[in-house]
């Protein structure tokens, strides 16, 4: 089964599934803080619209997650506020 | 590319769910035009058909194991097969992963541009598509209201728990209430079901007495009956009880939802403050009916209309023109009303676009037509009649819950907005906080902002309808070579 790493944890997907599909049938549920309260999100409209699910992935931040196909061995990290804070 | 005698017309159509693909496979067929269909899905399909997209692995996401979860897939395959016979013969084209941000009109035609997110992240490009006309077919997105804890992981749309099954084959938890109002709960409650989640409730908040007022359309649309029996045997079957006149007024949790609270609704559409019950839950879905996706129409200047419930939607002629020459649309975009209707409006719009500004077709395919969007628009006017956002929704908020989930603006500040600064209408909420400014340009918060603020339903105008990354804009864009 491929798999892709969650903040270096792996999460097993079927090939077809997106990023968003894949943590929650994993049991993730939120993999995002918002900017102002630092409160988790994750998937809510599931269809693109709504950009709560916002995930870093390779690098790239504010990636849909409920969009985005997940690739074997990308690495996926949790979005902080903007996505863009100094490391 | 200008039109020429040697050159066939190119229609764009935006949208590959059950309008666009329908429009297509007519044009296909009565026509000499060279049809490109652009989607921001992995197929075609839109939300109604959504599939998952394809795969070569074997323990890949399955779309045969998925079939239980449609209505009239028939439909679909058979639509598909038009495409596909188009596109191998070279008349039609299929762009997937493209999501179009605007259209501009051109001298004699328009030209939408996209942004190819097929690469994957960081790999975006632009793409521009020229066309001498253009279909909206863009569908409609379910409508959310705000509620406490409705921003705590794990509650979602009803929407998004069916694309989640749909796309992904993934139930989003093993304990789900699904709440709101309308019979597309039905479907996702008995879609969670059937693949072995326990559904703790369907909470629909009006009562079924309200179709006792319609007699006259749910009469005419008996296939309409015969799809909620087969949910509604699908749901006893699981022991899934749907419970009429309530309301998820609350989800719990401090991370992650755990429960929710439910309370009855009176007549008068209010939430009661007695009786409440609380259900352990790991998973919710709420949806109140959809809202159509009016960003190209409202760009392009096409002239709105209010539907039944009073919500925008385009105008649109007796060919599925609307007001800007050269522009049609159909489906969800002109008025909620299901996939039948729209795909019953789709083929009328071939029509509409082969015979240009005239109009004409086979009279008899062409009236057809027009008695099944007559029969099915009733149908659903008479849906939004029974199924309204009940009246005292408001009443569950608290001053601390968040209204605006992009910018965290809370229910009491745009309740102050309103009582102590004047506010009026969702324009002037903004204005003052930003509710509606964030990311998703007020797609979710904004129906729930327009009501608290007693505004009209004024559809919002958003120039770029989706994300583009400047850097991806900084490059020159790829022109589209069909």
């Amino acid at each position: 089964m491929p798999s892709f790493a969650f903040d270096g944890s792996p999460v097993p997907f079927r090939d077809g599934q997106t990023v968003g599909a894949a943590l929650v049938a994993h049991g993730t549920v939120s993999w995002r803080t918002t900017r102002l309260e630092g409160r988790p999100r994750g998937l809510f409209c599931g269809i693109g619209i709504c950009f709560d699910c916002l995930v870093t992935v390779d690098g790239v931040p504010n990636q849909r997650a409920c969009l985005v196909r997940a690739r074997d061995s990308s690495a996926v990290t949790t979005q902080e506020g903007t996505g863009y804070a100094a490391e | 590319m200008p039109p020429s005698e040697l050159a066939p017309e190119r229609v764009i159509i935006v949208g590959a769910g059950p309008a666009g693909l329908a429009c297509a496979a007519t044009l296909l067929e009565v026509s000499e035009m060279h049809v490109i269909l652009v989607d921001a899905g992995a197929g075609p399909g839109g939300q109604y058909w959504r599939q998952p997209p394809p795969t070569d692995d074997p323990q890949g996401v399955d779309p045969e194991a998925l079939r239980g979860l449609h209505h009239d897939l028939g439909t679909f395959e058979s639509l598909r097969a038009r495409l596909d016979e188009g596109r191998a013969a070279g008349r039609a084209t299929l762009l997937t992963e493209h999501h179009v941000w605007t259209v501009v009109p051109t001298a004699g035609g328009y030209v939408v541009h996209a942004v190819d997110r097929g690469a994957g992240p960081g790999r975006e490009r632009t793409v521009e598509i020229g066309a001498d006309r253009l279909v909206i077919a863009t569908g409609a997105h379910d409508r959310a209201l705000p509620f406490p804890g409705w921003d705590l992981p794990g509650v979602m749309t009803a929407g998004g728990l069916q694309a989640l099954l749909k796309a992904g084959d993934v139930a989003a938890g093993r304990r789900v209430a699904v709440g709101g109002t309308g019979p597309f709960l039905l479907p996702v409650a008995a879609g969670l079901a059937a693949r072995g989640a326990s559904v703790v409730g369907v909470f629909e908040a009006n009562s079924p007495v309200r179709w006792l007022r319609e007699l006259g359309p749910v009469a005419a649309n008996r296939g309409k009956l015969a799809e909620g029996a087969g949910y509604a045997a699908t749901l006893v079957r699981h022991r899934v009880p749907v419970h009429v006149r309530t309301m998820i007024v609350e989800a719990h949790g401090v991370d992650r939802v755990e429960a929710v609270t439910v309370a009855r609704v009176d007549g008068a559409g209010r939430p009661q403050r007695h009786g409440l019950r609380r259900l352990e839950v790991d998973a919710v879905g709420v949806g109140w009916g959809f809202s159509p996706q009016l960003d190209l129409p409202v760009t392009l200047g096409c002239a709105l209309a209010p539907d039944t419930s009073g919500t925008a939607v385009v105008q649109v002629d007796d060919w599925q023109r609307t007001s800007r020459p050269g522009v049609s649309a159909a489906g969800e975009a002109c008025g909620v009303g299901g996939a039948a209707l729209a795909v019953a409006e789709g083929h009328l719009s071939a029509y509409g676009v082969v015979a240009g500004d005239a109009g004409s077709g086979p009279p008899a395919e062409v009236a057809g037509l027009r008695a099944v969007i007559a029969r099915l628009r009733r149908f659903a006017s008479a849906m939004q009649r029974a199924h309204p956002v009940p009246a005292g929704w408001a009443e569950t908020l608290r001053p601390s819950t968040v209204v605006c989930r992009c910018e965290e603006v809370s229910a009491g500040v745009v309740q102050r907005a309103i009582s102590e600064r004047g506010a009026t209408g969702a324009r002037q909420v903004k204005q003052l906080t930003r509710a509606g400014m964030g990311w998703c340009q007020g797609r979710v918060c904004g129906y729930a902002v327009e009501l608290l603020a007693g505004g009209g339903g004024a559809a919002t105008e958003r120039l770029v309808s989706t994300p583009v990354p400047l850097g991806v804009l900084a490059h020159p864009p790829s022109k589209s070579a069909m």
